[in-house]
């Protein structure tokens, strides 16, 4: 019991250099936006106090809302865990939007044609690896772009975001429309419900909260083991810090370029389709709009660490559930959320600089001796 | 003391600046140990030692960055407390750092400017230039007040830190590695100016590792070890072999013994080699040599003389026009880099942070950077991190590599420990052939003790060895034979024991080989 605490302990330590401020840093930090935010509120006329307070109560208040918060921190962890993969192997993915879409359309598609044709187990399996591997796809068009002809990804996997979107308003007004709006002559674009067989195990009905949740916190757990115990996760990481050094050690930098935007694809497809199967359960147009990017946000805030991302989603779920529910109560205009979780993230940044400061400073400190401005040249090329 | 009291540059004259009992200590070390330490006006004082021996230090406390622990500072006899460089200028003490801070997008005169007070908040760049041109003529410091920062080289910049030093009132100037950054003749260069300031009555600090510009430079040497000094001597017919001895605490070899061994068969073999640079150009036109087991070959030249791209081109990361490589027998010039390291090829980069590690990556992540995948590192995609650390432990003790912990990110580490650390990378690979590119560039005395030694043993022991450095003291003291490298052509090849450094220099700046 006791080891088992120390061993948690000296682990903390390692990551923080023994310094409390690393983990609390961020906490001031959105602490401190939130006062910045309160100023945005009075402007407005709103009482700070009361608007956090339903912000609050929105996102924890009950087990209810609690619930809700884990629900919307699921795609959110799917995301981020995949962007950690691709920010770690040196790939800026911007992509996650689309390749949730693509992932999650692919699984609606899949799982209505197969509906009949296979036991629900293996349909349920067969449906989350298609929105795999559609994101997959969707990630692996910039990654070998990148890889072999140098395309800058950030426009490309823009560029797929917009791909995906227009693909997503043809599929749902034209092949994938529901059947039954065409019949009722209703045409609103969305697609037939998910055969029932692959709908995701409600936790505690009639609370939305789905067995996607555990999908989501194993998935960061596969990833962390990926990314630091497997030689494939060192070539990916050896590729993201230091392209020269990996070429003359031998490994094929385009591969893991490729390889980690296709990952990080996957995973935000994996994320579309538990979203469908958990969820929605049929695809509707506006979807899931903004996952792939909060995921982004979420990754850094969880410092690319698919650990650290798991309570950063979860903050994140608490953000959008709270300002809904802000939203409600006191009538702020949806804009004020966006503004508030700008905020945030500008907060949340530039704390994270201060303390890397801060950390370089006590290191040269530290090391002066040993490492003495003398040693530059090794550092200066 | 009859000289007047005030220097060239209108400001008072430091006579004599005295530290006594400095101790410094940080968490885990004693940076500076009771040091005294002393500098007058018209001297150049060399402060001499390895990393970490704590002139850094010592020199940060006498520019008010640090505060000493305990001790005293005293300015012509009077003492003194700075808390901060604001408070050192003031007393007429500048420092100039290794890397310059200077803002490159800015004029000369607006660096000099930045962050000056002005009367009415008013920059007045027209009585900065008026007075950067007295200065540079004063001192003969040749510098063009609208130049921009990125328009000059890195010499230049030096100067214009120099003359920035001067403008707030340096009498003191401490100089921190000035000569790290600099091209040969840039060295000689500021070597003019710093002569001539000592003339002029400023007091100088010669910050160096390195021996013959101490010897060319310096009126007294401080030599420091450990946080201590080791003593303070004049510059008066002091032999190198003495300073280095004072600086390590120990003889020091530069120049590894040589066994006679039998040369073996050729390990690597290379027949007309073409290479194209960076631009497309012909970088080696027609390169053949050949590297025999147990014996140590020498590439020297100018830098630039195609030496970086024979390099590549043998490890694999730059394609030849035309030619051949072979291995052990066997061609190389198709096979990938990885294909090359597994046939037994290993390589020590030029550039140690750029090509020759992953900064951020712990020194057990870069101990396995090529053979990570292979038992007993990895079984099948998992790491046996048992393994590794075995390994890396291991090596950190064999190759007396210095740092805190396996888990350090080698980017911490000094430069002689991280080119220890390629060093035993390559060499528990047990290759066959090595390429070692520029293998002490930088690194302190003892480290690059430790690696000449170390490569001597690697030939001794019948590994094919081909080096390439621009320091012919480092080509004569190991190669058994010199191959010397001009716009990508061979000059010559010379026997150790025919060896001749005149005969190299001509042959190194374009004439070939006597019959």
């Amino acid at each position: 019991m006791n080891s088992w605490l120390d061993r948690l302990r000296t682990r903390l330590n390692r990551l923080s250099g023994g310094d409390p401020m690393v983990a609390l840093a961020p906490l001031i930090a959105a602490l401190l936006a939130l006062v910045a935010g309160a100023f945005i509120l009075l402007a407005l006329g709103k009482n700070p106090i009361e608007a956090y307070g339903a912000m609050l109560e929105g996102a924890f208040g009950s087990e209810r809302n609690l619930f809700r918060t884990l629900t919307r921190a699921t795609p959110l962890l799917l995301v981020a865990i995949g962007i950690c993969i691709a920010f770690r192997g040196g790939m800026i993915n911007i992509g996650a939007e689309g390749q949730l879409f693509v992932g999650a359309v692919s699984a609606t598609a899949f799982s209505i044609g197969f509906a009949d044709a296979l036991p629900g187990w293996l349909l349920v399996i067969l449906t989350l690896l298609i929105g795999f591997l559609a994101g997959a796809v969707w990630g692996a068009v910039p990654g070998v772009l990148k890889a072999r002809f140098n395309v800058n990804e950030i426009l490309s996997t823009v560029m797929m975001n917009e791909i995906a979107i227009q693909l997503l308003i043809f599929l749902l007004s034209g092949p994938m429309i529901d059947p039954a709006e065409v019949e009722r002559g209703t045409r609103i674009p969305q697609s037939a419900p998910l055969p029932e067989s692959v709908w995701m195990a409600r936790l505690a009905p009639p609370s939305q909260i789905h067995v996607g949740v555990f999908i989501a916190i194993i998935a960061a757990a596969v990833v962390y083991v990926l990314l630091w115990r497997t030689t494939l996760g060192y070539r990916i990481r050896a590729v993201g810090q230091n392209r020269d050094a990996s070429r003359y050690a031998g490994i094929s930098v385009p591969f893991y370029l490729a390889l980690s935007l296709t990952l990080s694809g996957g995973l935000a497809g994996l994320a579309g389709a538990v979203e469908v199967m958990g969820v929605s359960h049929r695809m509707v147009e506006g979807f899931a709009v903004g996952y792939g990017f909060s995921g982004i946000v979420v990754a850094l805030f969880g410092r690319l660490h698919p650990i650290g991302s798991i309570p950063s989603a979860f903050l994140f779920g608490a953000m959008l559930v709270g300002a809904d529910k802000m939203q409600r109560d006191l009538q702020v205009p949806s804009a004020t959320i966006i503004a508030l979780q700008g905020l945030i993230v500008i907060f949340v940044v530039s704390s994270d600089i201060w303390v890397r400061r801060r950390t370089a400073r006590r290191l040269a400190q530290q090391a002066a001796p040993t490492i003495s401005a003398a040693e530059a040249p090794a550092s200066s090329h | 003391m009859s000289q007047p009291t005030t220097l060239p540059s209108g400001h008072t004259r430091i006579d004599s600046a005295e530290m006594r009992g400095i101790v410094k200590r940080f968490p885990g070390v004693l940076a500076n140990d009771h040091v005294n330490f002393e500098v007058r006006a018209g001297e150049i004082h060399a402060l001499l030692g390895e990393n970490g021996a704590g002139k850094s230090t010592l020199m940060k406390i006498l520019y008010g960055l640090y505060q000493p622990d305990e001790g005293q500072i005293f300015i012509n006899g009077e003492e003194v407390h700075f808390h901060s460089p604001a408070d050192a200028l003031a007393r007429g003490i500048g420092m100039i750092h290794q890397h310059f801070m200077l803002v490159q997008t800015l004029t000369v005169a607006e660096n000099v400017a930045l962050g000056m007070k002005t009367p009415h908040g008013l920059l007045e760049l027209d009585g900065v230039k008026k007075r950067l041109r007295e200065l540079s003529e004063i001192y003969g410091l040749k510098i063009d007040p609208d130049a921009y920062i990125w328009q000059l080289s890195v010499g230049e910049q030096q100067r214009v830190e120099i003359v920035k030093a001067l403008y707030r009132g340096g009498a003191l100037i401490i100089l921190d590695e000035p000569t790290a950054v600099l091209t040969p003749q840039e060295v000689d260069e500021l070597f003019v100016t710093l002569k001539q300031m000592r003339e002029q009555g400023h007091a100088l600090i010669f910050i160096s590792h390195k021996l013959h510009e101490v010897q060319d430079l310096s009126d007294r040497i401080t030599v420091m070890r450990d946080g201590r000094v080791v003593d303070t001597v004049p510059n008066d017919g002091i032999e190198q072999r003495t300073l280095a001895r004072m600086m390590v605490g120990r003889d020091v070899q530069l120049q590894p013994d040589r066994p006679e061994v039998e040369r073996g068969p050729v390990r690597l073999r290379v027949r007309d080699l073409v290479v194209n640079n960076d631009q497309d150009l012909p970088a080696l036109r027609g390169i053949s040599l050949d590297v025999h087991a147990g014996e140590i070959v020498g590439i020297a030249g100018v830098s630039g003389n195609g030496q970086r791209e024979l390099a590549e081109t043998i490890a694999g990361l730059r394609e030849a026009v035309s030619g051949e490589i072979e291995l052990d027998g066997k061609s190389i010039l198709h096979a990938s880099v990885a294909e090359r390291l597994r046939a037994g090829l290993a390589f020590i980069p030029e550039e140690r942070m750029r090509h020759g590690t992953i900064g951020v990556f712990s020194v057990a992540e870069n101990m396995i950077l090529q053979n990570h995948g292979d038992p007993p590192f990895a079984r099948s995609v998992f790491f046996d991190f048992g393994a590794i650390a075995r390994h890396t432990g291991e090596l950190i003790r064999r190759f007396n590599i210095k740092t805190p912990s396996q888990e350090t990110p080698v980017k911490n580490l000094s430069g002689g420990n991280i080119q220890k650390l390629i060093l035993a990378r390559e060499l528990s690979r047990q290759p066959v052939v090595l390429i070692a590119a520029q293998p002490t560039r930088g690194v302190d005395i003892s480290a690059t003790e430790y690696i000449r030694h170390t490569l001597m043993q690697q030939r001794n022991e019948g590994v094919a060895i081909l080096l390439i450095s621009e320091d012919l003291d480092e080509i004569l003291a190991l190669s058994d034979r010199i191959v010397v490298l001009y716009e990508g052509q061979i000059m010559g090849v010379v026997d150790r024991e025919d060896a001749d450094v005149e005969m190299l220099g001509l042959m190194m700046a374009g004439a070939r080989q006597q019959a």
